[in-house]
């Protein structure tokens, strides 16, 4: 099976690679591929030319600077799923499966904000910072700030997100997810992060059109009873699980995830 | 004594090839000069074809050819005849390229054929079809009320054929006097067979000689040979080769004559170059011919000693858009005649409308009828066992039939051989401590621990079939089976066979076989399949026919290998052939064991024939053709184990016990194999798999990240058990198990969910149990709290 | 004429050089530009596993990677393993325990348990069951290639403790 055809361009570094995304708007970066390839394969997109970033050193890696840890774009679910990162590790080894995380990257993955893909979640309740990068120079955004839609983010056309940002110790982290049977996939992720100044963010992925902030909870802390957090009518539904059964999952999910997190 | 290997667990001779990379599917065949073909699909269920505009596919280089169904129809092409007829059928006309009008989403309306795949599947998206839509019918009962959609003209409401099996008024009779009656509305839902290896065909045309080889993964080449040659393309068959190398795994899918074969064909003579087409999995979601898909009404009646009366069932059968080759036959004579399974009736009906609708064609998968036959009987058996508030395993003890009732003739045609139910029963219930679990169920229950048990008492009819019985019902093929013996001068041993392994290790079972019969080391025989130049006919593999009916026929060639071999001995020992006895792995004068010829000596003779038999031929191979005289029928007891997370809905399957009788087991390694996966499969159907259309025709579940597939992590561990009743009509008294595990399992998994639901008042529930449906069984019956 | 790109790559330690298209899949590559077809196609949505492969010793699904993105690569595939009389202890598992029927999904499936055994070589029952979440068999219910696949964990353990007596 063959994708169509398009020019392939290696970037030698975040410069290169934007200098080609910026003289070929059609352009698309390839990170982990995993979702690109497959959509690509099925001709649901054909991009003439194809950027490959996911080797690129300055992206890749895990470092402490202060009370964050900052991760590379291009870093694999792998490396997070063996990392002490919070949450992120527990999340990573919820991915796909073990061929997908040892080429998926975290980056990839928020780039294309599927909205049922399990980092989202996490990212919003941790609180993460996003860098993104364009040729006019970087600029970050806070989670909640990223994540704006289907398949949406705040990334503009000739950006790159080039870092995420994460606090490098919480008071608890839990991430609970009800997969799809056949994807895999969050049909409702819920992560709950108690942040080291005691307060309590959660946020849920793969129940709605993109991953969410729980207000309700957060509001009600940790001795929320984890009721009618979200409302049907803000969620999908589909012949596996409607957006009512969806709205109770959350409600499961959560109240799993911030037993575990508190 | 020679060694014996029937019964050993030997290590399979043909793994080394396929843990090595070494395996030989079709897709892995490269010719010289080769080309590919790619498909142009439709996207609409049911649309006329008012034009295709091939140019700017043609215009692209590398393209050889764009053919459509108005091509295949000047060439004289004939459309895919179903293999089995019933009275009344109306027959769509399934043409390999669709000329007129397409009839499900993934009919073939145009193919590409190019240098390279890439840009065959280049040019197959530049075919610009331009459709007409028209309006779609997915549900077989839709299909058949007033106003639907016509899927075809000549079958007017949609239906295919009517069959019926059985006495209604004795059901009528039975009903009108009975002390319970239960019904059960149930749909046995619609599934996507998935072997992995997705279907492949290569066609080699040869101008010397005007022959054609076809290389394709199939369950059975002879049939292709047959349909390709004789009807569909008028090829002469002994122009036409067919060859199906390794097969990853066919379930049935494999079986049935594919457009895709015709096209492949037809473009190599064109071009006079090698073609190669392989689905895309996304193609196998719309082209292999899908399982099951039926929606029934059933009813019983119990005396008052909880005795069965009668069964009546009322079936709609959905066959999709065109009758495959065996479609007509798997909702009829391989489902009503199933309905008596183990118990002992005094009647049943059961009634079947064929419909098409605007879907893939159904046909035979893993089991084909059995399963669908079963899942009715033991959901009602259980189902009344519930409205009784009786043990549902106990009930079924006292409905047996017993051991000295055999043959046992049903009140649905069949003549039951052989069978011993209880044993297996009491068997499976030790290997559970069925009373321990149910105590441990009864305590669970009160600190909100939902585990259900699940039991089916199955049979099963396979051994596909004596042929005038099934020529009489509308097979349009003979189930007999070949088999040819070679021995060659040195004493190595080649064995023909017609049966076609992909999955099942005949290459191991059948030598051991042999290797017994002809007293020789299992490394010295080789099984040979798959190769209509190499093999006398044959009819291929499924219906769990290989070891009663292939094999029987290498056991009937290896006697008379020996026959033979004795005739050659006592000529060379001086001896009269009634005193040569075949001992030790020598052919020897009785009683005198050191007037002995070795099978090395026999055979090197039969081909030097120096010091020979003037009344013998020379040469040392035997062919036998063996046409069974009955149905085999494999019996056993599965009982399945699931816990339901209350909160969620998920069920998941915890422990499963299952007891078959399948006669002598040749080889257990090989046996248990079947088993595993056959219950995977019947598992997927219970919990997981799901073949959804929606109204418009479309499949809305058509890839792996909406049609669930059971992995490792749904399964567990199986502990299986076995007893033995040989069947009394085949010469080793071997029964099929390829599909018993499947025929079983889904009927015990979905007893085991219906059992775990009932603190929550729940009587039944349509398959598969995804989460969603099972919370909302279970909220309903929860007293709503008051904040809600 | 569409865009051909120089790939060398180190495959079952042979290192050669193709010109494949960009688009060009790194498993129709092995198959078609290597001859390797031991690594098999069984889907288009990266789910099956039937395809996977080491690159650089991590197992990937080869269906989900361009071949010119494996360029300077260390590849194995299944070929690349073991021989008859030479097998690696999973291939050796496989056979012992009856862990393939068709074997379409069997290179895969070796593959992905190397890898699993790589990091943990001696995982519980559930382990691998989690860890074989990408790779499909139809066949054999999974009982016997978890049965495989704790049949190479103990050889592997058993001749890595014979190693260390040598030592």
């Amino acid at each position: 099976m063959y994708t169509s055809e398009f020019t392939y361009h290696k970037a030698s570094s975040v410069s290169d690679a934007l200098a080609q995304l910026a003289s070929n708007p059609d352009a698309k970066l390839l990170a982990g591929g995993h979702s690109l390839i497959p959509t690509m394969k099925l001709r649901l997109a054909s991009p003439s030319a194809l950027i490959d970033v996911s080797s690129l050193p300055e992206l890749r890696g895990i470092r402490t600077e202060g009370d964050t840890i900052i991760i590379g774009a291009m870093t694999t679910h792998r490396e997070l799923e063996f990392s002490k990162v919070p949450l992120l590790s527990e999340v990573a080894r919820l991915i796909g499966d073990p061929m997908v995380r040892n080429k998926g990257t975290i980056g990839g993955a928020l780039a294309h904000a599927d909205p049922s893909a399990d980092y989202p979640a996490a990212i919003l309740a941790l609180n993460a910072k996003i860098k993104i990068q364009s040729s006019s120079g970087a600029r970050v955004v806070t989670a909640d700030e990223f994540f704006q839609g289907m398949f949406t983010t705040a990334l503009a056309p000739g950006e790159m997100l080039v870092e995420i940002h994460v606090p490098a110790s919480v008071k608890g982290a839990a991430y609970e997810k009800f997969a799809h049977p056949a994807s895999r996939y969050a049909v409702a992720g819920v992560a709950v992060v108690v942040h080291s100044d005691g307060s309590l963010r959660a946020a849920v992925t793969g129940a709605g059109d993109h991953a969410m902030r729980l207000t309700k909870l957060e509001s009600e802390g940790v001795s929320s009873a984890c009721k009618g957090l979200v409302s049907a009518s803000d969620l999908m539904g589909d012949h596996f699980a409607s957006a009512e059964y969806r709205a109770h999952l959350v409600d499961v999910m959560a109240s799993k995830a911030l037993a575990r997190a508190k | 004594m020679t060694e014996k290997f029937f019964g050993k667990a030997v290590k399979r001779v043909e793994d080394p090839r396929f843990i090595t990379g070494a395996g030989n599917y079709t897709d892995d065949i490269v010719l010289h000069n080769m080309t590919y073909a790619a498909m142009v699909r439709s996207p609409y269920a049911h649309a006329k074809i008012n034009s295709i505009d091939a140019s700017a596919a043609l215009a692209l280089p590398g393209v050889l050819a764009v053919l459509t169904g108005k091509d295949l129809v000047a060439a004289g092409i004939n459309p895919i005849p179903p293999g089995w007829l019933l009275p009344d059928l109306k027959i769509s006309a399934h043409h390999a390229i669709q000329p007129d009008k397409v009839t499900h989403v993934g009919n073939i309306v145009a193919a590409v054929i190019a240098e390279t795949r890439a840009i065959a599947e280049d040019a197959a998206a530049l075919v610009d079809v331009d459709y007409e839509m028209l309006p779609a019918v997915a549900l077989g009962s839709t299909a058949l009320a007033e106003g639907a959609p016509q899927v075809h003209e000549l079958a007017p409401g949609n239906v295919a054929f009517k069959w019926e099996i059985g006495d209604s008024a004795a059901v009528d009779a039975e009903f009108a006097h009975a002390f319970k009656t239960v019904e059960v509305k149930l749909r046995n839902q619609r599934l996507v067979p998935n072997a992995i290896e997705p279907r492949s065909s290569l066609a080699d045309y040869k101008r010397a000689g005007d022959e054609y080889t076809l290389y394709t993964t199939s369950q059975n080449p002879h049939i292709h040979r047959v349909m390709l040659g004789a009807f569909i393309m008028g090829i002469p068959e002994h122009k036409l080769r067919i060859v199906s190398p390794d097969v990853g795994g066919g379930f049935g899918s494999k079986i049935f004559q594919y457009p895709e074969e015709v096209i492949v064909l037809f473009a190599s003579k064109k071009l006079n170059r090698p073609v190669k087409w392989t689905a895309t999995r996304s193609e196998s979601f719309v082209s292999d011919a899908q399982g099951r898909d039926h929606e029934t009404v059933a009813e019983m009646c119990v005396d008052a000693d909880h005795k069965v009366l009668a069964l009546r069932v009322k079936t709609i059968a959905n066959l999709g858009a065109y009758l495959t080759t065996f479609a007509p036959a798997v909702p009829t004579y391989l489902y009503g005649t199933l309905m008596n399974g183990t118990y002992k009736w005094k009647a049943i009906h059961c009634h079947v409308t064929g419909t098409y609708t605007n879907t893939v064609g159904v046909d035979a998968y893993r089991g084909a009828g059995r399963p669908e036959a079963t899942y009715v009987l033991e959901r009602i058996m259980s189902r009344m066992a519930l409205e009784l508030g009786v043990d549902p395993l106990e009930f079924r003890r006292k409905n047996f039939i017993q051991p000295d009732e055999f043959p046992y003739q049903t009140p649905v045609a069949l003549q039951y051989d052989s069978g011993n139910y209880e044993p297996a029963m009491d068997k499976a219930m030790a290997m559970l401590d069925y009373a321990g679990l149910r105590a441990k169920q009864a305590e669970g229950r009160k600190n909100g621990k939902y585990i259900g048990i699940g039991v089916s008492t199955y049979l099963e009819a396979c051994g596909l079939a004596p042929s005038a019985l099934v020529g009489s019902l509308g097979a349009q093929a003979g189930q007999w089976e070949s088999a040819l013996v070679r021995v060659s001068a040195t004493g190595k041993v080649e064995v023909l066979t017609g049966s076609h392994s992909h999955g099942q290790g005949h290459e191991t079972a059948f030598a051991q076989v042999v290797a017994d019969e002809l007293q020789i080391p299992m490394e010295d025989v080789s099984i040979v399949h798959g190769d209509t130049a190499r093999l006398p006919h044959g009819w291929g593999t499924y219906g769990s026919r290989s070891a009663p009916v292939g094999l029987s026929a290498i056991k009937m060639a290896s006697d008379k290998i020996n026959d033979k071999a004795k005739k050659i001995a006592a000529h060379l020992l001086e001896a009269s052939v009634d005193d040569i006895v075949h001992e030790d792995g020598k052919y020897q004068v009785k009683g005198v064991p050191e007037k002995s010829k070795s099978f090395f000596d026999i055979a090197l003779m039969a081909h030097l024939a120096h010091n020979y038999p003037a009344d013998l031929e020379p040469g040392l191979e035997a062919t036998h053709f063996y046409d069974p005289k009955n149905f085999v029928y494999p019996f056993g007891t599965h009982l399945a184990v699931v816990e339901v997370d209350a909160n969620t809905g998920h069920i998941q399957l915890i422990r499963y016990v299952c007891v078959d009788d399948c006669g002598p087991i040749i080889n257990p390694l090989i046996v248990e194999g079947q088993v595993h996966g056959g219950v995977a499969q019947g598992m997927g159907q219970a919990l997981l798999e799901n073949t959804v259309y929606d109204d418009n025709g479309q499949l809305t579940s058509g890839s792996y990240l909406e049609y669930t597939m059971p992995r490792a992590d749904n399964m567990v561990q199986l502990e299986i058990g076995h007893t033995v009743t040989p069947s009394p009509h085949n010469p080793l008294g071997v029964k099929g198990i390829g599909e018993a595990g499947t025929i079983s399992s889904t009927a015990a998994i979905a007893n085991a969910v219906i059992d775990a639901l009932e603190p929550f008042g729940v009587k039944h529930l349509d398959m598969p149990y995804t989460p969603e449906k099972v919370w909302r069984a279970i909220s309903a019956s929860l007293p709503q709290a008051a904040d809600d | 004429m569409a865009q051909v790109v120089a790939v060398t790559m180190t495959v079952n330690g042979v290192k050669s050089t193709h010109h494949p298209e960009p688009r060009t899949l790194l498993v129709h590559y092995l198959r078609e530009k290597l001859g390797l077809t031991g690594t098999h196609v069984g889907c288009d949505t990266s789910q099956c596993g039937s395809c996977t492969v080491h690159v650089d010793g991590m197992a990937i699904k080869s269906c989900t990677m361009f071949a010119v993105q494996a360029e300077g690569a260390n590849v194995t595939t299944i070929e690349g393993m073991g021989e008859i009389g030479h097998l690696h202890a999973l291939q050796t598992g496989f056979w012992e325990e009856h862990g393939l029927q068709c074997g379409f999904c069997t290179p895969g499936m070796i593959m992905s348990s190397a890898d699993l055994l790589s990091h943990n070589p001696n995982p519980s029952e559930s382990e691998i069951r989690h860890a074989l979440e990408g790779n499909f068999c139809r066949c054999t219910g999974y009982h016997n290639i978890v049965k495989a696949v704790q049949n190479a964990a103990h050889s592997m353990a058993q001749s890595a403790m014979a190693q260390a007596a040598d030592d």
